[in-house]
């Protein structure tokens, strides 16, 4: 007994020296450079960081606002590349970044977090419209529409941002092409919260989502995948629809994989009339119209209604057939799943299903409606209905596709000097200017001879323009065009032929 | 000659029309009485070749839209997104001869069984081709059921009609060309009018060029048709600040366009840029005005109980100049309109029609406090852009007055006594 003592103190005393020591000889080892950089790189197979085509590219100025200040302020003043840091403090207010390539990005001092505080009066924390936009490391609360709301950008780069009831949507990207949502956490939400709308190339991954109405959507979207997410405790945890009467379609290529899909049985809190008002309080998967979604390698365990449901638009409730969007789900592929524990309480739709196909045991996948062409790997696994049309998929697995991201980022298009001044000339100065008759301003024959072999000239005349002729009203300022679009515009003026 | 807002001639053309049963008769009967008119001398002899501002005269006389938007993509070709978005395909490659006769044919009231009203009497320039009314008037002043919508960018749209029943300018114009409550001609009626017309024959020749005989009604119709995709608005302030010159909006007018398109208030969700029109059917469950029977739209047109009240969503270009607000006028003014939207679903519908209706699952109850709905009219008021605003002919060929009956929110009718003016 002594000698075990003695041992745990010289333990003890063995431990806090070097502890001492340690701290002495090391300090603040930050400078020290641990580990190869190329440890993990160049592994066989490696296609490259999901990040290579999204987000901005933060190669401008560095803008600081810290509590008390404004983001919109900096946002503002920022050109595109600029980085915008945020640090720890509660900002309430909605920031619109109508610009290309702008990095929002939070910075996280001893756990204290830069707060977006909606206070349930503001409607949206950020919206964008910008290509290559980031969104990073914000914590946004309390909002009455959305955390993250997107409008035609592309490439958007949204991760790392701790979401909690932020209203309708909690990240919401539409229109864009071409972007990543990744590391998120979002909680809260009365409809999706993550939702992706009308886009096209889309990665959802490592996402939690609990506590909302529905965890992840994809609708009206092509070529997505959703993987790595843990979706627990919403009404419904991910969805693939064909909404109808929107302006874009189809929803198509959606890879479902590797996802914890638990205990999504939330009693359903959506705004009533809302699509997903009508979604079962215990749903895993949900697939409405949504063509070729192959569904891989999730867990989906204690979703009391059913695990996965694949349903055209007949059999949707609150929804009104569009003519221009193919109501049925086709090409649907469930591969290996690991599921448990799904459909123990169903709803009675489901059970007079089971009834009439003779069925025991809880239902864990469910197809109704016409879905053609479509496939299950090992029907047996599960307790399925109408699924009988399914055949057997001939592939196992969509390992090959590591995402559907744009090798380059897309819209970065140049615009050839001769078509930006044609647009410009034709589209704007034409109301005024015609090239041989006089209209509001004199014609381009009489400003040819003018300014022969000096577009600046123009230029500088329509940046702020002065009366000049008697018979003629003064010219409006055109400095709302950029400097590029007026020279490209003088040009083309000065070379037009008719 | 006095330049009083009145039309004499129209008058004067109405009634000989009465009096005489040809038209082409009354047409003769009616130049020589007022030879010395001026409209007469000014009766077009030839069209224009160059093309409306907006366009670009291109190889094989064809005039092509260009416009700042052509530097913008948009997802799946839809024309729908965010402020640098894409438009939808545009109508365009009509020449200028065919949209300049197509103006003429416009503003001629030749086109009306009685020759009162041409297309204009509806689709006013200066009433951002609207014409003020809740309802629109045809001939006999007759009211017909719905508004008449405005042309602006109507080259953009897929479908015609507030209803969505036509997938043409052309299969459009037939309608209020032929409905007898509106301009209540018919195809034998208007091509004895516009043969019967040795200026339109020469138009119709120059527009046309190869065709021979008198002109047809595809001729026509094509025409009309070149004319009206030639109404483009797309130079706004808010175009401004969105080609990226933020300054052109004002504090008020950004903070609408941020409620605009926010998730709560969702005007854009379908009023989406840059046409602020996603041109689908959406039922959103607006009242009548008082004392009209419930129309339902396009549930009679498709069939699709689904659609029952659904009307097509309309553009919001130059809407501060299309009041009142609507199919059938509900609204005086942009107020009203956009307070409808967040008193909550289906809360002006008859009770019966509330467990009928499907209303669009983006109607809510979004709570907009009074200073969001002044925001957001701030923000529609820079919707507006009428530089390229066509000119209204002097005279037409038809030597009637241009336009014919002009609507009442442009001034006091024209009275016959204004005869004693010429």
């Amino acid at each position: 007994m002594g000698k075990k003592l003695l041992q745990i103190i010289v333990a003890v005393v063995l431990l806090a020296a070097g502890i001492v020591v340690g701290m002495k000889l090391a300090g603040d080892n930050r400078a020290t450079v641990v580990g190869d950089a190329s440890r993990y790189s160049n592994a066989a197979g490696s296609t490259g960081l999901l990040t290579r085509s999204v987000g901005g590219s933060g190669t401008g100025t560095v803008h600081d606002v810290r509590d008390g200040n404004s983001i919109q302020a900096a946002v503002a003043a920022a050109e595109p590349g600029d980085v915008i840091r945020i640090f720890p403090g509660t900002y309430t207010e909605t920031v619109y970044i109508d610009k290309d390539d702008i990095v929002l990005s939070g910075v996280v001092v001893n756990g204290q977090w830069p707060v977006m505080e909606g206070n349930k009066e503001l409607n949206d924390a950020v919206l964008y419209s910008g290509n290559d936009i980031t969104v990073e490391n914000l914590q946004i609360q309390h909002y009455k529409g959305n955390a993250v709301m997107g409008q035609a950008g592309n490439n958007f780069l949204i991760r790392n941002n701790n979401i909690i009831d932020t209203g309708v949507y909690g990240i919401f990207p539409e229109f864009g092409t071409n972007g990543l949502i990744t590391h998120n956490v979002l909680s809260g939400i009365e409809d999706a919260a993550i939702y992706v709308g009308m886009s096209d190339n889309i990665h959802v991954t490592n996402n939690e989502v609990f506590d909302n109405v529905a965890g992840i959507e994809i609708e009206n979207s092509r070529h997505s995948i959703v993987e790595n997410n843990y979706v627990h405790d919403n009404t419904g945890g991910i969805l693939v629809f064909i909404t109808p009467g929107l302006p874009i379609k189809t929803t198509f290529d959606t890879i479902v994989r590797n996802n914890f899909i638990v205990n999504n049985n939330t009693p359903n809190f959506g705004i009533p009339g809302s699509t997903v008002a009508g979604i079962p309080a215990g749903t895993g998967i949900l697939n409405m119209a949504g063509d070729q979604t192959t569904i891989e390698g999730n867990v989906i365990t204690g979703n009391k209604v059913i695990g996965i449901l694949i349903t055209d638009h007949m059999n949707a409730p609150n929804v009104t057939l569009d003519p221009g969007a193919d109501p049925s789900s086709d090409e649907i592929a469930i591969l290996d799943n690991m599921m448990w524990n799904n459909g123990y309480d169903t709803i009675p739709e489901i059970k007079a299903l089971k009834t009439l196909e003779l069925v025991d045991g809880n239902v864990e996948i469910l197809n109704v409606g016409a879905s053609a062409n479509s496939c299950i790997l090992d029907p047996d696994k599960y307790t399925t209905v109408g699924l009988k049309s399914f055949g057997t998929c001939g592939f196992t697995t969509t390992a090959d596709v590591s995402t559907y991201l744009l090798d380059e980022p897309a819209q970065r298009r140049e615009i050839a000097a001769e078509d930006m001044g044609k647009r410009a000339y034709y589209g704007i100065c034409a109301g005024c200017h015609s090239y041989n008759i006089k209209m509001i301003g004199p014609p381009t024959q009489v400003i040819q001879a003018l300014y022969m072999d000096n577009p600046q000239g123009i230029v500088d005349y329509i940046t702020s323009p002065t009366k000049k002729r008697d018979d003629y009203p003064e010219m409006p300022p055109q400095n709302y065009l950029s400097e590029d679009v007026r020279m490209a515009a003088a040009e083309y003026m000065l070379q037009v032929k008719q | 000659m006095s330049k009083a807002p009145s039309n004499p001639r129209a008058h004067a053309g109405l009634f000989l029309g009465l009096v005489l049963s040809t038209l082409v008769l009354s047409t003769l009967v009616l130049s020589t009485l007022v030879l010395s008119t001026r409209a007469l001398a000014d009766a077009p002899a030839q069209l224009r070749e160059h093309c409306p501002p907006g366009f670009e005269l291109t190889d094989g006389n064809r005039c092509e839209l260009r416009t700042l938007y052509q530097n913008y993509d948009s997802l799946q070709y839809a024309g729908v997104g965010g402020p640098r978005t894409g438009l939808p395909s545009a109508r365009d490659g009509f020449s200028p001869q065919q949209i300049d006769l197509g103006r003429y044919l416009f503003f001629d009231p030749l086109l009306s069984a009685d020759n009162s009203i041409s297309c204009a009497s509806c689709h006013h320039p200066d009433l951002g081709f609207s014409d003020g009314r809740a309802r629109s008037v045809g001939i006999d002043g007759a009211e017909v059921r719905r508004a008449a919508p405005s042309l602006w960018n109507v080259a953009f749209l897929q479908s015609f009609f507030w209803d969505a029943r036509a997938d043409s300018l052309e299969q459009q114009m037939v309608g209020p060309l032929y409905d007898a409550k509106e301009m209540g001609s018919n195809p034998e009626q208007l091509l004895a009018e516009i043969g019967g017309n040795a200026t339109y024959r020469a138009l119709f020749r120059v527009a046309f060029p190869g065709s021979e005989g008198p002109p047809t009604l595809e001729q026509i119709y094509y025409s009309i048709a070149a004319f009206q995709a030639s109404l483009i608005s797309l130079n706004s302030r808010y175009d401004q600040y969105a080609h990226g010159y933020h300054d052109a909006l004002t504090d008020n007018e950004k903070e609408g366009m941020n409620i605009f398109r926010s998730f709560v208030a969702r005007c854009a969700e379908c009023h989406t840029p840059p046409l602020f029109t996603n041109q689908q059917i959406a039922v959103i469950g607006v009242p009548e005005p008082e004392g009209r029977q419930l129309d339902a739209g396009a549930e009679t047109t498709s069939g699709n109980p689904g659609l029952r009240g659904g009307f097509k969503v309309p553009s919001l270009r130059n809407i501060a100049k299309t009041a009142p607000y609507m199919h059938s006028g509900a609204f005086d003014n942009l107020r009203d309109a956009a307070e409808f939207y967040t008193l909550g679903r289906g809360h002006a519908l008859p009770e019966e029609e509330k467990q009928r209706m499907t209303v669009h699952w983006h109607i809510w109850e979004p709570e907009l406090a009074d200073d969001e709905l002044d925001r957001l009219v701030d923000f529609l008021a820079t919707l507006t852009d009428e530089a390229f605003k066509p000119g209204i002919p002097a005279a037409v060929p038809s030597g009637l007055a241009p336009v014919g009956v002009i609507p009442e929110a442009l001034g006091p009718k024209p009275s016959i006594a204004g005869l004693n003016e010429t």
